[in-house]
């Protein structure tokens, strides 16, 4: 028998105290790693995503005579005549502006985007455009110039750049030190569409914002309307036999089936057996709203689990009142119940759907991936059938690419994605919390 | 064209309907609704189920008829018309018979059952739809490819030009690996942060630290894609990797098991936490109020008490997660690489089927060829796979919670 003391612990009872400090140790650990990671995933998107909105523009003004337009239109490669006249048109403002270089005037040229020629040309083809008279242009710097001005491209390793050279960043050093090139919020990346495997810096998000939009569409005018009404006939109406719970372990079991099976259906259903036989024209590769078929099939059980929820939580009391003064149970349900777990259902298909917006991996299955150069639609066949691509799927797109340039375009892809995801969550706990009852 | 005309047609008598039959229902109380069976709207609405019903179901059936017949012959045309004339059919008679007896409040009500029940058994043709491509092209599969070698090949050498070894173990191992290092993060986290939250931590940490954890869960997995092939991955090749910090040269490149598997982990952190959570909370007070009467410590009474207790359901949330990690698609697309072997070194390269599901099926494959038919057969084995775990983790944690109810 050990003594025991009100002031001193024994042993073991020391021991059982470190043990339980440990366990609590641990618990905290497990927390503030869960914590961390978050913190790591938010800083990597910021960090790499946001120079995506900064693009370097060298700006100079540029003059063309008719007779120039005239000779380009002429031309077998207009692009190429336009691009000497810019070419020319920077010289010019290279020696104005003081720069002395050893780079030739066409090695000067090469520090721009080569986009910037069609740029000039839609420019000089549209109404804005008058001859002989000095234009203020911003051109793209090419992705390199571009990287150094970020801070991706640095001296140190240029022996295995064939891109850029020595001489190129010492001329965009002095450009910079002129104020002819510059970084500016870059507003073609959000409202612009992709670009060509070279021209990383002229790649823009806003079709693959489109054909997301255009598949949201499809993918709440699909399930919303059959997720309530599956969700109702389960919860009000369902008689108690074989078949309803068939349909309800059916629907927890597809609300599990991984994500990449469903795009394997739509491949099979809808492009490979409907797509030849069906006079749709939307149904193909590469359209939205097949895309907004597949997740419709995909969120339909992520709806009907929260809406029963929802109707659940309506008091019978409620339900009763109506039958008693004369209801039938459809006008019970229609005009009481119904209304009264309107905003969970909300809630519940909002969150739904937001996992069906950043949801990727089957529709690469159906190929709303291969979109290279794309425009932006310009009518409704276009919008929905047309081919084009989705948020997640042209990140996936930029992040398969060779060019490291096209990684920040991809985060910056990210941050719109999330911006778009956040915001929807926004919504959901806004109705939550103000229209939420509790009885 | 005359489509067009006919589908317009059909509204204009849809919409006529509604008024018409109103009308003629008040009509026959003169003006005193109270008289009528149904309020005025329901018999508005009756006319419209009459008209449509028989108007859908015709142009319905001559669809289906169309897909049959042989290329250039349409008779949807016809099928049209047919269909316009059976809507008005059903117009007449709904109008003919809307009296203030009628009931029609029954019949519409019937059809909006009906309406809810299809629309409850399309989760059903969904499944239905799911199985049926998947097997039918996988038998297809099978007859151009032995399942023998399929399903115990040890070799994935896919050759679009003919001669391909498809053998799935490489695959499988792969994706067991992957998930057996997602679960290694993530269930010690998931876990521990789970019996912190329910058992210690204060009403101010909880709400404040169970949300952003579960944030985890709600970013997109190309996310996380994205985060395992640009920062994670070149992180650990900086440690493990040729030259790296370590000395020691386990990795061929960024992309590797590990690399999946870690990111893969912290997306399942909040899968764990919360199931375990839920779990956790539902252990009543009493068993733990009885542990603390004997002179146990907290952090005993969670080791001998509560996690007993909650055993079941803890590994039910545990499959559910490797059911989860089984599916995941984008991080093992994008961190995991495309090298199928079998190797027991978690920074080698590896490849999943999830994986080879995606790199069978985008491009120009033709669906004749096993390389890409292989992609079904892929996908049947994963919606089994992930089934089978699905439903035994569901029917762990049924079977626990009838203990305390």
């Amino acid at each position: 028998m050990t003594h025991s003391s009100l002031f001193a612990s024994d042993k073991r009872t020391a021991s059982r105290n470190r043990a339980e400090k440990r366990f609590r140790a641990y618990g905290i650990i497990a927390i503030s790693v869960g914590l961390a990671m978050l913190a790591v995933l938010i800083f990597t998107i910021i960090r790499s995503g946001s120079s995506a909105f900064q693009q370097s523009f060298v700006s100079f003004e540029v003059m063309i005579s008719q007779e120039e337009v005239d000779n380009a239109e002429k031309a077998l490669l207009k692009t190429g005549v336009y691009q000497k006249i810019i070419t020319a048109n920077f010289e010019k403002a290279v020696t104005n502006a003081g720069i002395v270089t050893e780079l030739s005037p066409k090695d000067q040229g090469k520090i721009l985007s080569k986009r910037v020629a069609s740029q000039l040309r839609e420019f000089v083809l549209s109404d804005n455009f008058k001859a002989d008279e000095p234009i203020a242009f911003q051109f793209l710097a090419n992705s390199s110039i571009d990287g150094y001005l970020k801070g991706r491209v640095s001296r140190e390793g240029l022996e295995n750049n064939k891109n850029v050279s020595v001489e190129q960043l010492n001329f965009s050093d002095k450009l910079v030190e002129a104020g002819l090139l510059k970084k500016s919020f870059n507003i073609e990346f959000i409202t612009g569409s992709d670009a060509s495997e070279n021209s990383p810096e002229a790649a823009g998000f806003g079709s693959a914002i489109l054909g997301s939009f255009a598949m949201m569409i499809v993918v709440v005018a699909l399930s919303l309307p059959i997720g309530v009404a599956a969700s109702i006939y389960l919860e009000e109406f369902a008689p108690k036999n074989r078949l309803t719970d068939i349909i309800e372990v059916n629907i927890s079991n597809l609300a599990a089936v991984p994500s990449i099976v469903y795009g394997i259906l739509g491949l099979a259903l809808f492009l490979n057996y409907l797509g030849p036989i069906s006079a749709n024209d939307w149904i193909r590769n590469n359209s939205p709203f097949v895309g907004g078929l597949v997740l419709a099939l995909m969120t339909l059980p992520r709806i009907v689990i929260p809406t029963r929820a929802a109707l659940k939580a309506v008091p019978p009391s409620i339900r009763d009142a109506a039958l008693g003064i004369g209801a039938s149970k459809m006008q019970t349900v229609f005009h009481h119940v119904l209304p009264l777990a309107m905003p969970g259902i909300l809630t519940g298909t909002i969150i739904g759907l937001a996992q069906a917006l950043g949801e990727s991996a089957p529709l690469l299955l159906i190929g709303l991936v291969g979109f290279i150069g794309g425009e932006i639609p310009a009518n409704v066949d276009q919008f929905f059938g047309g081919p084009n691509t989705v948020m997640p799927a042209q990140i996936y797109q930029w992040a398969s690419r060779a060019d490291p340039a096209f990684y920040e375009r991809a985060w910056g892809g990210i941050i719109i994605l999330l911006v778009f995801l956040i915001s929807m969550n926004a919504i959901a706990i806004v109705l939550r919390r103000r229209f939420e009852r509790r009885w | 064209m005359t489509t067009t005309i006919l589908w317009l047609a059909l509204v204009t008598l849809t919409i006529g309907g509604y008024f018409g039959g109103r009308a003629r229902a008040i009509a026959s109380v003169s003006g005193n609704e109270k008289l009528l069976h149904s309020r005025p709207n329901y018999y508005g609405w009756n006319v419209i189920v009459f008209t449509l019903i028989p108007a859908l179901l015709v142009y319905f059936v001559f669809s289906v008829i169309n897909l049959s017949l042989p290329e250039g012959s349409n008779i949807l045309g016809i099928g049209a018309i047919i269909a316009l004339l059976a809507g008005i059919v059903g117009f007449i008679f709904a109008i003919k018979q809307t009296n203030r007896k009628y009931r029609a409040r029954n019949t519409v009500e019937t059809a909006i059952r009906y309406l809810l029940i299809a629309a409850a058994s399309i989760a059903i043709f969904t499944t239905i739809g799911i199985f049926l491509s998947l097997i039918s092209e996988s038998i297809r599969f099978f007859s151009i490819y032995s399942p023998i070698e399929f399903f115990f090949g040890t070799e994935w050498a896919p050759n679009f030009s003919g001669d391909s070894k498809l053998g799935f173990l490489p695959l499988l191992w792969g994706t067991i690996s992957i998930s057996i290092v997602a679960l290694l993060v993530a269930v010690p986290i998931g876990l521990f942060a789970a019996i912190y939250l329910s058992e210690y931590a204060g009403p101010k940490l909880r709400s404040f630290a169970k949300p952003l954890i579960e944030l985890l869960a709600g970013i997109p997995t190309i996310v996380y894609g994205l985060f395992a092939l640009t920062t994670f991955g070149p992180l650990l090749y900086t440690f493990f990797g040729d030259g790296g910090f370590l000395g020691v040269n386990w990795m061929q490149g960024a992309r590797s098991v590990a690399t999946a598997g870690i990111v893969m982990g912290i997306m399942l952190i909040p899968f764990v936490s919360s199931l375990s959570d839920d779990i956790i909370n539902a252990v009543p007070q009493s068993l733990r109020d009885g542990s603390y009467g004997l002179g146990a410590t907290q952090s005993e009474t969670v080791k001998k008490v509560i996690l007993p207790a909650a055993l079941p359901g803890i590994v039910g949330a545990i499959l559910l997660a490797a059911s989860r990690a089984i599916g995941e698609t984008m991080i093992v697309v994008m961190g995991a690489g495309a090298l199928a072997q079998i190797s027991l070194n978690p920074f080698e390269a590896a490849t999943t089927i999830t994986a080879r599901i995606v790199a069978q099926l985008t491009g120009d494959g033709n669906f004749e060829s096993p390389e890409t038919l292989v992609a079904f057969a892929l996908g049947l084995t994963l919606f089994l796979l992930t089934l089978s775990l699905n439903v035994y983790a569901l029917y762990i944690v049924r079977k626990y919670r009838e203990q305390y109810d």
